[in-house]
């Protein structure tokens, strides 16, 4: 290496290059985050501003998606997509903190153990529209119909990874001797992993849970052939659900202005859903590190 | 061996009669069955997407994958064009994701004021968990006509006619196509990089980025030979993630890329991805030659990022904690 021989000017020159490059990237990537956030805003709003009056407009809450032309709100895309994320949820919740368990109590260092873990990161990257078509090759075709568990089973097994994973880290993390004291005095394992390291390890667990609800809320890819879409308001799961981002996505690419105003009015519910969900878990997360 | 297993073993002769002592093995078995469904799920959709592309594939032969004619009216299927689009779109959104990640990640570790660390931090976390329809409807409505105007307009204009150059950037300047698509995959794709990048510049230890200081070297070369060699795998790890991410990502795309059949014929044209296709028709595909084509654009797609991400996780090893 020529460093020696290499004059100090150049050497502070590339130094200097390198910093300004290192502020800029970090300056691309705020400006673009502001940008977004600022078109959510300004564009996202007018959706709960009354057009004629110019005053606070509800509509979006109590009204379901209209025809083009006529008003209406995202009543019935809210509510699908609310049933949809809390089915999917229990599910994987049961799964995700059951399978977390699994591989760091019993499975630490079993071959099937290192199997399992290794797919699961894979399951938890894998592209969710695949997801969508597996749901659809296996609940959709076979009982002819689109329906919301369909849709709620693809977010399920979208947000199960997740869980899993975060389980196990922090399961991982909780100290050897709680496990021992607790089998000491003569709890069953169980019991252990019950009462002493679900409850002592809870807060990464619940965190853990909000980021997988926070990446399921706003996909779209796995709902576009499971869930479909739904005109009106309906309760009914094993029909086609109305749902946020799928809403959003056929009204966005419409050539209506009203559709394209209640697109952004719920590309903006669901960003500000998933940021405020995103930013509760971190302060959650940290809280329980801190003390 | 875990210490569930050890104490069961110890434990069986004496403690038969602990309160609940029988629910011990249930319990496990309840936790194993979990862990297997996972595991279960993930080969049901390989599986699932095999036997729904079979039709395709044994149809079209290899012809499916050298052929870029995509026809539902005559039913013949060629995944070339979309294979090459979600390459291509992918690969320039990596090529312009890295370098900015590895300086956001370099910032937050070595040159950030304590103060703004954690908000810029959050910040970039942000980016990560805004939704990809956002990004979608963002793109295609306020970046792509500003693009459009102050990018591709200007270098249009100024390509020589005839040249390398004007092939490349010919197209209908109205700011949606694969470079546009590639733009946005970059931002979506950035600040996991960037996380990732960060976490492992993290482990390095202390006292070796120290020492490289104390001989005088300034942060650029510290980075350079000292902290860069030592994540060298976990970092393409990372980036092999960042891959995989961009490839399967789907609603953006379908939003910006202009959702056209075939090869791509230049950065600003429009072009179409795996997923895009299979978003944009499968719901409307009748049973047949034209669904089982999409799934097997999923098989495909599948398999790409199933060799992308094995490695990814590979080379990340566990190291980074992501």
């Amino acid at each position: 290496m020529s460093t020696t021989a290499t004059p100090r000017l150049s050497r502070r020159l590339a130094q200097g290059a390198f910093l300004v490059f290192c502020w800029v990237a970090t300056v691309v990537a705020l400006v673009a985050l502001a940008a977004i956030l600022w078109s959510l805003l300004s564009q996202g709003l007018s959706g709960f501003i009354d057009p004629d009056s110019g005053g606070l407009d509800l509509d979006l809450f109590t009204k379901s998606t209209p025809a083009p032309g006529s008003e209406g709100g995202l009543l019935n895309a809210i509510l699908g997509s609310l049933m949809m994320c809390a089915v999917a949820m229990v599910g994987a919740v049961v799964i995700g903190f059951l399978a977390g368990t699994w591989l760091s109590e019993y499975a630490r260092d079993s071959l099937y153990g290192k199997v399992i873990r290794f797919l699961n990161d894979v399951l938890l990257s894998a592209p969710s529209i695949l997801v969508g078509l597996f749901i659809y090759e296996i609940l959709v075709f076979p009982f002819k119909g689109f329906s919301g568990l369909a849709g709620a089973a693809a977010l399920g097994l979208i947000a199960a990874p997740v869980i899993t994973r975060t389980t196990e880290d922090v399961l991982r993390l909780q100290p050897k001797a709680l496990r021992e004291a607790s089998v000491a005095l003569g709890a069953p394992v169980w019991r252990t992993i019950f009462a002493v390291i679900w409850k002592s390890a809870r807060a990464g667990m619940l965190t853990g849970a909000l980021l997988a609800f926070a990446r399921i809320s706003g996909e779209t890819a796995p709902l576009l052939f499971t869930a479909l879409n739904n005109q009106f308001l309906s309760l009914d799961l094993t029909k086609p659900t109305a749902n946020l981002p799928v809403v959003i996505f056929n009204f966005a690419l419409s050539a209506y202005d009203d559709w394209r105003r209640l697109a952004w009015a719920g590309a903006l519910l669901i960003a500000a859903t998933v940021l405020s969900v995103t930013v509760i878990a971190r302060i959650l997360a940290r809280e329980k590190t801190r003390s | 061996m875990t210490l569930a297993a050890e104490t069961s073993a110890a434990a069986t002769p004496r403690r038969r009669s602990a309160k609940g002592a029988g629910f011990d093995r249930a319990f496990e078995i309840l936790c194993f069955t979990a862990a297997t469904f996972l595991l279960t799920a993930l080969g049901g959709l390989v599986v699932s997407l095999a036997i729904g592309g079979w039709p395709a594939f044994e149809a079209f032969g290899l012809r499916f994958f050298t052929t870029a004619t995509w026809d539902p009216v005559r039913d013949v299927y060629g995944a070339a064009g979309a294979v090459t689009g979600t390459l291509v779109t992918s690969a320039i959104a990596l090529l312009i994701a890295l370098p900015l990640a590895l300086g956001i990640a370099i910032f937050l570790v070595e040159l950030c004021p304590p103060v703004l660390r954690r908000p810029i931090g959050t910040a970039v976390e942000l980016l990560a968990g805004i939704p990809s329809i956002v990004y979608g409807m963002w793109g295609l409505f306020v970046f792509a006509p500003w693009f459009a105007k102050h990018v591709q307009m200007p270098i249009m204009m100024s390509a020589e006619p005839g040249s390398f150059w004007e092939k490349l950037t010919t197209g209908v300047p109205n700011g949606a196509g694969i470079l546009t698509a590639s733009i946005i995959l970059a931002i979506m794709i950035l600040p996991f990089i960037a996380a990732t990048l960060r976490e492992l510049m993290l482990t390095i230890p202390a006292q070796v980025r120290e020492s490289a200081y104390g001989l005088g070297s300034t942060t650029f070369e510290v980075i350079r030979k000292v902290s860069l060699p030592y994540i060298r795998t976990g970092a393409i790890g990372a980036v092999m993630l960042g891959l995989g991410r961009a490839l399967g990502e789907t609603m953006a795309v379908t939003f910006i890329i202009g959702n056209a059949h075939g090869f791509p014929t230049s950065i600003f044209a429009s072009g179409s991805t795996i997923a895009s296709t299979i978003a944009n028709e499968f719901a409307e595909a009748p049973p047949g030659l034209h669904s089982a084509s999409l799934i097997a654009l999923g098989f495909v797609l599948f398999v790409i990022t199933f060799a992308v991400l094995a490695l990814a996780r590979i080379l990340i090893g566990r190291q980074a904690n992501l």
